[in-house]
């Protein structure tokens, strides 16, 4: 299949393999579309995609590699009578990440291999140009240690050097670090056991009534995945991390409130429910303002406003109700708190549209790009596209994410706003309890004054993300600065790592940390920008926590391009499938039936491999 | 190359599945009906159960089915050993559980199930409860799981404070779970008795006596605990005043100890030869042993209550022999044993006396409180300060109201008197569909407090005017009262109850509602009945008072009984005693 050509023909052609773009390549060939779906990365889901750990320190490196934009060539002789030439952009996500910085702050070997225990920092701007080419001229084929070492020692020339001006004040390396308890777990063990996490590139929880689980449920999508609950809803608060009660039996439990305020907590979301005259009374004014009218005193306050509508002090009333009756809609349908987790990561998520396409005839190819549109000159309508190997593909219409188009043909009116992420790798939850498989969303409302308001997810190993012994910390907030400058002080505070002192003892010990920027998707139009009228733009993961924002685009990008099919019917039944070669007189044969779909999702695993080995070039 | 995907039309699976369906049906009958006849032969052999097997497993609820396979099961006990047998019923005990997968309420299953288990010569009971678990998880209001656990930690002799644990976990996941409540409040007096008597052992051993039952054992639970549920329940209807579970176990909590079981009253007349007994709650006295002695000598006499419609009553009397005690002169004691209870009591009628009795004193303290404990005041009085707590928050919640109207009553029932009148005001706003009931409970209150003002004045005039009665209760208590006094109330009828009032000489039921006169019936020494606007309209409304020889006033005027023709001439035929008739 390699060597093959595709198909010269597709109504939709499909570049990226993000969330938005999954669900459209779903929806468009669940109706019967001939989609064909591409992605010039070596993996799924774009900047959506989860990574073993092993994979994760593959996907650093190649951002710190790739810089040169490759040479494109000169496709216009495939040029037709009246057609134009768009070229898409080739560089790769270098533009929508950047500021990545990776930090390990446990040893590099097991303790009895090399005592005492040391510290190692890397530090890698892949922003910063020259360390960019540092770092790509010495590549070849060498150990994952000597890696390291080098990383290491780059850090601390660049600090030298004075252009990391807030790593100066951390130490470089603690040179012991006294560890009575619990041994902690080496670099090599977390390289070893690599393979069993799931590192997500965004961190996103599913409302259970937001729009995502409702298209999963709507679309059967829902079986190719599992989903596991968010247990518990803790808040940031006074330097301590506490629960916040936001269900029934959460308030019931809670010992942190007065009888007399779960009531009122109690009433006051009761009421929350149906739109009041009182509330339309404050419509524009802060959230806070009418908070306060309601005499919930300040431990209340805080909840509502920070853990459970998730807004800030300023935001105006309307929308803080908007966001804590969402909050509680989706309460309870599956779990004590709003929320669900793909198990495996929300790298799932995208795949499992994807095999959705896949199983109505839905074409796949990693490693394979687009690199011009062929455009109609009089009707300005894209007609076919060529594609890495200069292949010409006629289509109906084109969709691709963000990153492929280039920034001159994109409309952007504000500067592209970037998220501030991190991700950590800790020993212990941030608040220990009975159980230890706990899946937590802490609120961080702003430290400070001009300081962003955090979310972080604290996953467990039961989410099959982090390995036993370990807990999955992301940490996302609109950025200010970079993604360090933005979120290690938060990171000093509420974990142990080199840097914090004292009374750090009892905090989760920070093993292995990764910072970066990503740019946030929620400022990308689908239309307006200086490209053919049936092509439309895929925005990249936002900032928010639901991901109400990438499916009302996908659904909008489906209903521009089939006006009048239904988005994502549900899709039968495999047993009322019939296949290929496979006649109606199999009916009566049920043996046979209840054999085929296995057979089929067979037949596509194995085409799927054979896609992860195609190869450009 | 991946190929267009088809889908079958809809008529095409309809039509399948109607093919299924038939198919389906054809087996299911052949099997029913080869189980049915291989029952009536007396076969129990292994095909037998394969097809009951097949059968219950597409439906379990086939009482039949599980009666046949129980036999299959005992004749197998008796002609394999035990090995067998255990395997045998261990393959039952999966059996039953697919068919709780198929429908986790089927009582047919459940019901398998318990046999099973009881019958297992080496049981898992941790299976069992483990299962009972994953079952609860799923719905925590599945009563025949409830009811199945009972019986397994029953048999297993799980400890108390594991049980206790146990409802922690499902309240605290969901409080609006009775079934939960419940268990605790028969839980608690296991593991924290209250009484002073010696505390049960918080683990019964498996092999010993049954656990103690709650019919011998104190339903109270000591203070130290009785304030950490309190705790507790408050955080559930704070939570959700809505919620009744905890209110209903609130009350339990907040209950006592039914009184004692007694005479409380012995009263004799010498004029009537009459003795009245009260006991301290409904008894048949025909049966429970009722034994009267005057002056030494047991007598042979006959019991009946004070009504003929009540085979229970907390009132009897008896007539004695003619000429025992109707000499003044004499002195006599009496006492009356009941020898069920191993209790009595004495009373002596002097000299010169026409009338005697003997009853408790300090009625007052005891009498009406039984629906609150007398834990101690100050407990009461925070409780009570919470709930009002609550109520600022929740005016309109009734369960507040109600609860707040009940501590009051335990608390003070005179002082709180007037707030707790304007708390039966709102509760009937607030909950119209039940007014009747609470203006019923209010008049059991205003009777109540009535009785303890008459007792404080140790008068045996019971007056109750102008309060809005509905309703008439503790009439037992009245016994002795010589003159009542029910003008301007709502009521409807004297009921039969009102019969216990043996000493009534004048009753005065001026303006309510009276149609039914059904319970002045044989009240030896009642002279006047004044009955002035009310709804008597037939003369067979007035047949009762034709048993009370003493009658000579009778106020009729304002019911419309008067506007019948030759009224006067009939009543007079009707009650030839009455001799001032107002019409």
């Amino acid at each position: 299949m390699a060597a093959e050509d595709l198909p010269s023909e597709f109504d939709v052609v499909i570049l990226g393999t993000g969330l938005a773009e999954s669900v459209v390549a779903a929806a468009c060939s669940r109706v019967g579309q001939r989609v064909l779906h591409l992605d010039r990365r070596s993996y799924y889901a774009s900047n959506w995609a989860s990574f073993t750990f092993n994979g994760l320190l593959t996907w650093i490196q190649q951002l710190q590699e790739e810089s040169q934009p490759k040479e494109v060539p000169d496709w216009s002789s495939q040029l037709e009578e009246g057609e134009e030439l768009i070229y898409l952009s080739s560089s790769d996500s270098s533009a929508s990440i950047c500021n990545l910085q990776v930090f390990c702050y446990t040893s590099e070997e097991d303790e009895e291999e090399q005592a005492p225990d040391t510290t190692e920092e890397e530090t890698v701007r892949a922003a910063d140009e020259d360390a960019v080419q540092e770092v790509s001229e010495a590549e070849s084929a060498e150990t994952r240690e000597e890696e390291e070492r080098r990383g290491a020692d780059k850090g601390q020339a660049a600090q030298t050097a004075g252009e990391e001006p807030e790593a100066e004040s951390h130490p470089h390396a603690a040179p012991s670090q006294s560890e009575p308890a619990k041994k902690k777990l080496s670099y090599a063990q977390l390289v070893k056991e690599g393979r069993r996490f799931n590192i997500d590139l965004v961190s996103k929880l599913m409302y259970s009534r937001g729009s995502l689980v409702d298209l999963l449920i709507k679309s059967n999508v829902s079986r190719y995945a599992e989903f596991k609950n968010v247990t518990r809803i803790l808040t940031y608060r006074h330097g301590n991390v506490e629960q916040v009660p936001c269900s029934r039996a959460d308030v019931f439990a809670s010992r942190q409130l007065s009888v007399v305020e779960k009531r009122k907590l109690m009433r006051f979301l009761t009421s929350c429910v149906e739109e009041t005259e009182e509330q339309t009374a404050y419509n524009g004014r802060p959230y806070l303002d009418f908070l306060c009218d309601q005499q919930l005193g300040e431990n209340l306050q805080h909840f509502v406003l920070h853990s459970i509508a998730m807004v800030t002090a300023d935001t105006p009333t309307e929308e803080g109700l908007a966001s804590t009756r969402q909050f509680l809609r989706c309460l309870g349908r599956y779990g004590n708190t709003p929320f669900l987790f793909p198990v495996y990561g929300l790298g799932e998520i995208p795949q499992c549209f994807c095999r959705m396409c896949a199983v109505f005839g839905g074409i796949y190819c990693l490693r394979h790009s687009v690199h011009c549109l062929l455009v109609d000159k009089h009707t300005n309508r894209c007609k076919a596209v060529i594609d890495s190997r200069g292949q010409r593909i006629s289509c109906s219409h084109f969709v691709a994410e963000a990153s492929y188009v280039g920034a001159e043909r994109k409309k952007v009116a504000t500067p592209t706003r970037f998220l501030s992420r991190a991700v950590l790798i800790t020993d212990s939850s941030v608040l220990a309890s009975d159980s230890e498989q706990q899946v937590s969303v802490v609120t961080v409302p702003p430290i400070a004054a001009g300081c962003p308001a955090v979310k972080m997810v604290e996953l467990c190993p039961s989410t099959m993300t982090c390995i036993p012994g370990t807990y999955l910390v992301h940490l996302t907030c609109q950025s200010i600065g970079s993604a360090y400058q933005d979120l290690s002080p938060l990171v000093t505070r509420m974990f142990r790592t080199v840097e914090s002192h004292d009374k750090a003892e009892t905090r989760p010990a920070v093993l292995w940390c990764l910072y970066f920027n990503m740019a946030d998707g929620s400022g990308t139009e689908v239309e307006g920008h200086d490209l053919p009228s049936n092509v439309y733009v895929c925005s990249g993961p936002d900032g928010s926590l639901g991901h109400e924002h990438t499916i009302k685009q996908a659904e909008f990008i489906f209903h521009k391009i089939l006006p009048d099919e239904e988005f994502c019917p549900p899709a039968p039944n495999p047993e009322d499938i019939i296949y290929d070669g496979e006649t109606t007189a199999a009916t009566g044969d049920t043996q046979e039936e209840e054999q085929s779909p296995q057979k089929q999702e067979e037949e596509e695993e194995e085409t799927k491999e054979e896609e992860h080995l195609q190869t450009e070039e | 190359m991946h190929g267009r995907v088809k889908v079958k039309s809809s008529a095409q699976q309809e039509e399948e599945k109607r093919k299924e369906r038939e198919k389906k049906l054809k087996i299911y009958v052949a099997a029913r009906d080869a189980c049915f006849s291989k029952r009536k032969e007396g076969v129990w052999d292994d095909e037998a159960l394969q097809l009951t097997q097949q059968l219950l497993s597409s439906n379990p609820d086939f009482a039949t089915l599980w009666n046949y396979r129980r036999e299959i099961l005992m004749h197998l006990e008796t002609v394999k050993d035990e090995d067998e047998v255990q395997k045998i019923y261990e393959t039952e005990l999966s059996f039953t559980e697919s068919c709780l997968k198929m429908n986790p309420k089927s009582y047919g299953s459940w019901h398998h199930r318990g046999w099973v288990s009881a019958r297992l010569p080496r049981p898992d009971w941790a299976r069992e409860l483990s299962l009972c678990d994953r079952c609860l998880s799923l719905d925590d209001r599945n009563f025949h799981c409830w009811d199945y656990r009972r019986m397994v930690v029953k048999m297993s002799g799980v400890p108390v404070d594991q049980e206790l644990a146990f409802t922690d976990r499902l309240i605290g996941s969901n409080f609006s779970n009775y079934s939960s409540w419940h268990y605790r409040s028969t839980l608690l007096p296991l593991l924290h008795p209250g009484s002073p008597e010696p505390p049960s052992p918080c683990c019964e051993p498996p092999q010993s006596s049954p656990p103690p039952s709650p019919q011998t054992h104190s339903h109270r639970v000591c203070e130290e605990q009785l304030l950490k549920e309190y705790e507790l329940v408050q955080n559930a209807f704070f939570t959700d005043p809505n919620d009744q579970s905890a209110w209903f176990y609130y009350r339990w909590l907040l209950g006592r100890a039914e009184r004692e079981e007694m005479i409380s009253c012995v009263y004799v007349s010498r004029d009537e030869e009459r003795v009245a007994v009260v006991f301290s709650r409904p008894v048949n006295a025909q049966s429970v042993g009722l034994l009267l002695v005057l002056d030494g000598q047991p007598q042979r006499v006959e019991w009946r209550s004070v009504h003929p419609r009540f085979k229970h009553s907390p009132v009897w009397i008896c007539d004695l022999p003619p000429g025992t005690i109707n000499d003044i002169s004499n002195e006599h004691n009496l006492t009356v044993h009941w020898t069920e209870k191993h209790t009595h009591r004495d009373c002596a009628l002097y000299t010169g006396r026409n009338e005697s009795w003997c009853r408790d004193t300090a009625t007052d303290q005891e009498l009406f409180r039984s629906e609150l404990s007398v834990e101690k005041t100050s407990v009461l009085q925070s409780e009570l300060q919470s709930v009002k707590q609550l109520q600022e928050l929740e005016p309109l919640n009734k369960w507040c109201l109600l609860t707040i109207i009940l501590l009051m009553r335990a608390l003070d029932p005179l002082g709180y008197e007037k707030e707790t009148l304007a708390h039966f005001q709102t509760l009937k706003e607030v909950d119209s569909v039940r007014a009747a009931y609470y203006s019923d409970l209010c008049s059991k209150f205003m009777i109540e407090n009535t009785i303890l003002k008459m007792e404080y004045a140790e008068v045996r005039v019971f007056s109750i005017s102008d309060k809005n009665l509905t309703t008439l209760c503790h009439l037992d208590q009245l016994l002795l009262v010589t003159h009542i006094n029910l003008s301007s109330n709502q009521l409807q009828r004297l009921p039969p109850q009102f019969a216990m009032l043996q000493c009534l000489e004048v009753l005065e039921a001026d303006n309510n509602s009276i149609e039914n006169l059904e319970g002045v019936y044989h009240l030896p020494r009642l002279e006047e009945v004044l009955l002035k606007n009310n709804k008597i309209s037939t003369l067979a409304d007035l047949q009762p008072l034709a048993s009370c020889p003493k009658l000579k006033r009778l106020d009729l005027r304002g019911n419309p009984i008067t506007q019948t023709t030759n009224v006067e001439s009939e009543l007079a035929e009707l009650l030839p005693s009455v001799t001032d008739l107002l019409l």
